[in-house]
């Protein structure tokens, strides 16, 4: 058996110790190893059994198939929401904060008695929450549980666990970053990617708290203690937990796009101010997105909605449009750095398009922005969201932000998680190098397959669209892409699942050698290979490439929302 | 991603600069098209709501249907009233598991105000193929100003997901 490096006592004689990582440089607590370990593999256990349902709803959805009867299929819909949108992200996200908030820092975990205690709280819960969907027939109400529909009182429970340990992981993120700065573990500001985590961990702390004014008196009432709880008003609360919860994702996720074009093409971002001041922006903005899901309730007034869903000025927007532009601009200035300087794309012709990191990077901008962003702020736009609220446009919509952005930058990370913290030999790489592209392929005609079924009005959470009789013979074509994109995204789910347990359990156990999984061996991230002021300034390297796509952007963006205010003037007229 | 720049608060340079107005820009566009549509468009998300129960609600629609009814008709082989208020009244609709009650007639080109209510759980009214889609709510009387600008049968499907039978629960509206 190969020899692991050597662990270091953090203080002289006490029990917790650390290892410095070969290929970056890092300490890597030992506590943090284990913890990340422990997350990412209830992450992964997670991902399988939403998939599982992903593929069974799917196919049911796909009317041509409709495999399940109406029990199951609102059954594992349920399942299915709450495996993925909670279980699997959010686990996942927890590891990161934990890798952020000590690895990257070079700093000790603080609190590991806390953050374990948060897993096996977050772990109870979501485990519960699978065996009641399962067992009992009367918890069969979507992930949302809207009241008055009456769930068992565990399914409740089983939320707040969760919830709770995810508070509580989220605390131990804040006590690190703590004791780092106080122990003097690195130096000046932290690092951008710990500060787009620290953002998220922000925004989850609130996120998490109004979850709980959701979810508590709904357990009560579920008890009996409760008589009453208004439906208005619980869908305010639970969405004043949902929707802060996807911008804890996207948080993270933009953290997580530019750690891997950092180990990928090695970039140095643009402005860390210009980026820091987008991440600042979703702190602030981002909040008022609970009205999304409000926007054609009653008992809501239209300034309330308007001003609500465009978060104040669609500043949280702003946001994201100053990462779409920061970071492909710094992969540009990389790529043109060594040399690709062709044209207006030969940078990205050249770039690394076999390492899973970069791909997975490229792919999951690609659908987070063109067609996540550019559908959700359209159908967030208050008059606009009559034509879409609860069609498939709304699951379209999200399986393009939170499957093909969220899930797929996530699985292209792991890759190298594997390696650097699991310490495990990377298995199947040449299924690693496919992997995000038959996934991203997938998900994205998943989610166009959605869309253009919802533009017809199909409506999303519907076993068995036929009943309603008025839908059009397309329908029939959207559908199948929808069942198509489904079959592929599952073959690239299960490439992932493969990969990572493939690694896990026959990979030997051994240091990483290098950063890279394929692309080559040189490591950019030392310092030897640091991008120098004058190559981030010259003018030969400038994104000229990146600001030519941004503006292509803009006039997709543009189209589509336009597009849709055209569609709403040819309705019945309504006030 | 490892050690940060020590100074990073730099000016933005030119590129980035460009980018930040023109979004912003673009922004402020986003935001300026709602208050504009609401004064200028016809399709607006209806705001008049009345708080209700199950009773009294329930009161008043078997009155509007004892008043306008004009005749009957089958969905899920179920008999229902059909009515017809005159143009510019109070119509009244309701939801419950698994049915839109009762099957309404509207003129082309006429002004109704439609209230729709729930008596039991959320329900969503999806009318089609128009694509209209409003949240319904037990205790809260919903009232959409409508006027019908196609002809033909328009079918109610319930798109909140209201238990089992949530596929079932079908509706029409007829427009003259
Ligand atoms: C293999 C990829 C996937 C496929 C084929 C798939 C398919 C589906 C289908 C068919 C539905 C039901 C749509 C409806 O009838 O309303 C659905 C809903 C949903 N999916 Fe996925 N999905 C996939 C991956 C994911 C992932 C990775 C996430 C989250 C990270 C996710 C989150 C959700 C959520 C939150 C819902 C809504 C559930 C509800 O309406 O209660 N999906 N998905
Ligand atoms: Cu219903
Ligand atoms: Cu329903």
């Amino acid at each position: 058996m190969a020899t692991l490096a050597p662990t270091t006592q953090w203080v002289k004689g006490a029990k917790d110790d650390y290892r410095v990582c070969g290929v970056t440089t890092l300490k890597v607590d030992m506590h943090t190893e284990r913890l990340i370990i422990a997350n990412a593999v209830m992450a992964v256990v997670c991902l399988v059994l939403g998939g599982i349902a992903a593929l069974l709803i799917a196919l049911t959805r796909w009317q041509a198939v409709h495999l399940l009867d109406a029990t199951w299929f609102y059954r594992l819909l349920t399942l299915h929401g709450v495996d993925m949108l909670v279980a699997w992200i959010v686990f996942f996200e927890m590891a990161g904060l934990h890798f952020g908030s000590t690895a990257l820092l070079n700093a000790r975990h603080a609190a590991p008695k806390l953050a374990w205690i948060g897993f096996i709280m977050m772990t109870v819960g979501g485990l519960m929450a699978n065996a009641v969907i399962l067992f009992d027939p009367k918890s069969t109400v979507a992930f949302t549980a809207y009241v008055p529909l009456k769930a068992h009182p565990l399914f409740y429970l089983s939320y707040i666990l969760f919830a709770v340990g995810a508070l509580i992981t989220v605390i131990t993120f804040f006590i690190n970053l703590v004791v780092a700065k106080r122990e003097k573990r690195f130096e000046g500001s932290m690092p951008l990617a710990v500060f787009g985590l620290m953002t998220a961990a922000i925004l989850a702390t609130y996120t998490l708290l109004e979850g709980a004014t959701a979810i508590v008196p709904a357990f009560l009432w579920s008890l009996d203690i409760l008589p009453n709880y208004d439906p208005g008003i619980y869908r305010n609360f639970f969405w004043g937990f949902g929707h802060p919860a996807q911008q804890v994702n996207l948080a993270a996720m933009v953290s997580i796009w530019y750690m891997l074009a950092q180990m990928t093409v090695g970039i140095r971002p643009v402005n860390e101010k210009f980026s820091r001041l987008a991440f600042i922006l979703y702190l602030f903005f981002i909040n008022l997105g609970s009205a999304h899901h409000l926007l054609v309730d009653p008992g809501l007034t239209f300034a309330w909605k308007a001003v609500n869903t465009s978060y104040a000025m669609y500043l949280a927007v702003l946001g994201s449009m100053m990462h779409a532009f920061s970071i492909p601009a710094a992969m540009e200035i990389a790529l043109r750095a060594k040399g690709y300087n062709k044209g207006l794309f030969g940078w990205l012709r050249n770039g690394p398009w076999n390492e899973p990191g970069f791909s997975a990077l490229v792919m999951s901008m690609i659908l987070f922005g063109w067609i996540g962003g550019v559908t959700g702020v359209t159908i967030g736009t208050e008059q606009i969201n009559m034509l879409v609220h609860n069609t498939l446009r709304l699951p379209g919509h999200f399986h393009a932000t939170v499957v093909g952005g969220t899930t797929l930058a996530f699985m292209g990370f792991t890759y190298y998680v594997i390696p650097l913290i699991f310490r495990k030999e990377l298995k199947l790489k040449k299924w690693a190098v496919w992997q995000p592209y038959v996934y991203g392929v997938g998900s994205a005609l998943v989610s166009l397959g959605m869309i253009t079924s919802g533009l017809q009005g199909v409506s999303r959470r519907n076993w068995d669209i036929t009943f309603a009789g008025v839908v059009p013979g397309t329908v029939d074509l959207t559908l199948a892409i929808f069942g198509i994109g489904a079959l592929i995204a599952v073959t690239g789910g299960i490439m992932y699942v493969t990969i990572v347990l493939v690694s896990i359990l026959t990979g030997e156990r051994k240091e990483a050698s290098g950063l890279l999984l394929v692309s080559g061996t040189n490591n950019p991230l030392l310092d030897s290979t640091k991008l120098t002021d004058e190559q981030m300034e010259s003018k030969q390297n400038q994104p000229k490439g990146t600001l030519v796509m941004v503006f292509a952007f803009l006039v997709w963006f543009a189209v589509y929302y336009l597009s849709n205010w055209w569609l709403l003037g040819r309705t019945w007229f309504i006030r | 991603m490892l050690a940060p720049e020590k100074i990073w608060w730099k000016p933005l340079g030119r590129i980035e600069k460009t980018w930040l107005t023109v979004a912003l820009v673009w922004c402020v566009f986003l935001t300026l098209m709602m208050p504009l549509w609401y004064f200028m468009g016809k399709q607006n998300v209806p705001a008049e709501t009345y708080r209700t129960t199950p009773t009294q609600y329930n009161e008043k629609i078997n009155a509007f249907v004892e008043q306008y009814k004009i005749g009957e008709d089958t969905i899920n082989g179920i008999t229902l009233p059909v009515v017809e208020a005159p143009a510019g009244s109070d119509v009244y609709l309701r939801a419950s598991t698994w049915q839109w009650y009762p099957i309404l007639q509207f003129q082309k080109g006429e002004t109704y105000r439609l209230h729709i209510s729930s008596m039991d759980l959320q329900h969503g009214f999806s009318l089609q193929p128009v694509n209209i889609n409003l949240q319904v709510l037990p205790g809260y009387d919903y009232v959409a100003t409508i006027v019908p600008t196609t002809t033909g049968e328009f079918t109610i499907v319930c798109n909140e997901f209201c238990s089992l039978g949530h596929h079932t629960m079908i509706g029409k509206i007829i427009v003259k």
